[in-house]
């Protein structure tokens, strides 16, 4: 039986601990919104952007000079895996989900006597890939210094992993990220940058445009673009998925922690109470005895 | 059939317009143009420069620094680069673009260095249009 004096230390220092996760939940919230927002003001432009490109790649993929980044090297040796996660912890599943989805995916390529190749965004997916994986790391991207993820951020990284596509070390990437389904779900996602992908356009009718300059310049110019803006769009849903995984597990935690004080302090001031009953029996016995 | 042609000008980070226009002018690459309603489908690119939104409540001017434009008859979507509008066209601004600029044609060479001083010519073109 722990003392009086324990317990109450005890519920002090979880009181503290209360009101640090409480503190990180409420920043978690505002950073979410803000994160919210920028995802939700950057979804436009990828709609409409894999819109144009969904047709563009449909008429362009048939013919034999389409470009590498659409059409593939023609082999799949090589692989690109881009994990992109967060500076911090203490953000319940989020890092470790995305890992655990590298990590398989990883392997399974290996097994299948592929290359892999490995680029980490973010601190905490390079401290537990270079783990098992420390020879196939090709790079790593901080992302500290940038409060907010900005379109340079990603321009960046995907000018880096275009140059590793240019000069043919890889011929396939694919890109990790938790994409932000709402505050409390966040999904591991792995969306492949290159060769490109569109899903259809919706709808399915097909304009005929114009194009000035020519088709095939204009489809050089966008692909790269496409390529940075899927890097973009992953990180701004992987910054928004953050937050949102971050407040629930300080959400969590916080009630934890309430129902860790409330079971302490009923231990608390039941043991009070039974050296108070010790104390009056032992006058009580002691006035008899007399 | 409608009467309308909306203006639409995305930028990757946020929509920075979506209103009814009546024409708009288009710095495209291969030459300045205007889209109105029932222009022929149209994808082109931008070069850097001013782009002039016409509409029954007054003219609003961008500056984009690149990107494409896709245009329908009913629909002009401007997908930019970058994009500013109104107040937060400065003058520091666009000496910022221009700098960058001149800063890319000393850094590269051949193919790269020609595209680097079309970019330079079409920021100073902003500039005087601007100053203007």
């Amino acid at each position: 039986m722990p003392s009086l004096k324990d317990l109450k230390i005890r519920i002090e220092s979880v009181k503290s601990t209360r009101k640090i996760t409480k503190a990180m939940q409420m920043v978690a919230a505002a950073k979410l919104r803000r994160a919210q927002e920028a995802a939700e003001n950057a979804r436009p432009y990828s709609e409409r952007l894999a819109n144009v490109m969904s047709g563009l790649a449909a008429s362009a993929q048939d013919s034999p000079s389409a470009p590498a980044m659409l059409a593939g090297t023609g082999k799949s040796d090589t692989y690109l895996l881009i994990a992109a996660t967060a500076e911090r912890g203490l953000c319940g599943g989020f890092n470790s989900s995305i890992i655990r989805m590298v990590k398989a995916r990883a392997r399974e390529l290996i097994k299948e006597g592929k290359t892999v190749k490995i680029l980490t965004i973010g601190k905490k997916g390079r401290e537990q890939l270079k783990r098992e994986f420390e020879e196939a790391f090709v790079g790593h991207v901080d992302l500290s210094g940038h409060r907010r993820v900005g379109s340079e951020a990603a321009e960046a990284i995907a000018a880096q992993v275009r140059d590793m596509f240019a000069t043919g070390e890889f011929d396939v990437a694919v890109i990790f990220f938790s994409r932000f389904k709402s505050v409390i779900s966040q999904e591991p996602t792995a969306r492949q940058l290159i060769p490109l992908q569109f899903e259809e356009a919706a709808g399915g009718d097909r304009r005929f445009y114009n194009f000035e300059p020519a088709e095939a310049d204009i489809l050089d110019e966008l692909l790269p673009k496409a390529v940075s803006n899927q890097v973009f769009s992953a990180l701004l849903e992987n910054a928004a998925s953050e937050q949102g995984a971050r407040m629930s597990a300080m959400d969590n935690a916080t009630r934890n922690a309430g129902d860790m004080i409330d079971k302490l302090t009923i231990v608390y001031n039941r043991s009070r109470q039974a050296a108070i009953t010790k104390e009056l029996i032992e006058i009580i016995s002691g006035a008899e005895a007399l | 059939m409608t009467e309308e042609f909306r203006f639409e000008l995305v930028s990757p980070e946020r929509v920075l317009a979506s209103e009814e226009a009546d024409a708009v002018d288009l710095p495209a690459s291969e030459g300045d143009m205007t889209a109105m309603r029932d222009h022929a489908a149209l994808i082109t690119t931008l070069k850097p420069g001013l782009l002039r939104v016409k509409s029954h409540s007054g003219t609003r001017e961008f500056v984009v620094t690149g990107g494409f434009v896709e245009v329908s008859a009913e629909a002009t979507t401007v997908l930019a680069e970058k994009a500013y509008a109104g107040d937060e066209i400065t003058d520091e601004l666009i000496d910022g673009f221009v700098s960058d600029a001149e800063k890319r044609v000393s850094e590269t060479e051949g193919a790269a260095r020609d595209i680097a001083e079309t970019r330079l010519a079409c920021m100073k073109s902003l500039r005087s249009e601007i100053t203007r």
